[in-house]
């Protein structure tokens, strides 16, 4: 009677310790987020212009500067609606090379949203087919890569739309590294 | 009535036949795109999915078959991008060699375990 108790007690308890470990999985995020990935930027990767269809390799773009931003957004995308006014106080107060990249979008859509809304960018590239914004490494729209133009390498990929903690830290970044 | 019948037959013959006549090489990309996890709807691999992501993934395997890369330069490539989970067969270094080895050594072990256990019998 006794042993059967103890039998009893020890199952009881040996579940309860399993439901408690697989409870406390399902508060874990199991989302997989790229991290250990190549930061070299594709130079020659090339686009067209959202506004004149002339080519222009990414490389050209990201020149001149100590820093750009690479940007890619789509007109039908809610939360890069969100994100503007971080990309349009980025550029008026650091004066930063912002490039978008255009996410399958309609073209009438993506020039009125950029009326609309003020525009950013110092250039827009089309992406129609989704396939140059995965040679970039991205998931999908809003995503944000700031980029140090000397060595073409991305500094910081951010997933997801631009808030007040993404934009301290750019700023922040830029001011470190400019020093 | 019969005619009609025979016409529309022989169109849907011909229209299927097209069907399968344009779709050009379409094995490789379903087996590159069955190796890769859609990032997106993780759980689902890329030939799976009809995300955005998916389809965007599945012309670019398409491009760069059509530029002459092999599938090992096909993941290659995305690894570089994405990292090593993007592909559900992980290669073999020094990280996975666990994940390879382990199966093999249960798988022996137990052979060896049952041939003893039969023996005895």
């Amino acid at each position: 009677m006794m042993i059967k108790n103890i039998k009893f007690i020890i199952i009881i308890l040996f579940s309860l310790f399993i439901f408690l470990i697989f409870l406390k999985g399902l508060e874990k995020p199991n989302n997989y987020l790229p991290e250990k990935t190549s930061n070299k930027i594709e130079t020659n990767l090339s686009a067209n212009k959202l506004y004149d269809q002339i080519e222009v390799s990414l490389g050209e773009l990201i020149d001149n500067n100590n820093f750009s931003i690479i940007n890619i957004w789509a007109s039908w995308c809610l939360p890069c609606r969100d994100e503007h006014a971080y990309l349009l106080n980025l550029k008026r107060t650091n004066n930063i090379n912002i490039i978008g990249i255009n996410y399958k979008d309609k073209k009438s859509n993506a020039i009125k949203f950029l009326k609309d809304l003020g525009n950013p960018y110092s250039e827009v590239l089309i992406d129609p087919d989704g396939t140059k914004s995965i040679e970039l490494g991205a998931i999908g729209v809003p995503e944000t890569y700031l980029v140090n133009n000397k060595n073409k390498e991305i500094i910081k990929k951010y997933i997801g739309p631009l808030d007040d903690v993404k934009f301290k830290e750019i700023l922040k970044i830029i001011k470190n590294e400019k020093n | 009535m019969k005619k009609i019948k025979f016409i529309l037959y022989i169109f849907s013959f011909t229209l299927l036949f097209f069907n399968n006549l344009e779709a050009e090489n379409p094995d490789q990309v379903d087996k590159i795109s069955k190796n890769l996890r859609c990032l997106i709807c993780q759980g689902q691999s890329v030939y799976d999915s009809q995300s955005d992501f998916a389809l965007s993934m599945k012309i670019l395997i398409q491009k760069k078959i059509n530029e002459g890369k092999n599938e090992n330069e096909i993941y290659d490539f995305l690894k570089n991008k994405y990292g090593d989970w993007i592909v559900y067969e992980p290669e073999i270094n020094k990280n996975t060699i666990l994940l390879w080895v382990i199966p093999l050594i249960l798988f022996v072990f137990g052979g060896i375990l049952i041939i003893r256990k039969v023996s005895i019998k």
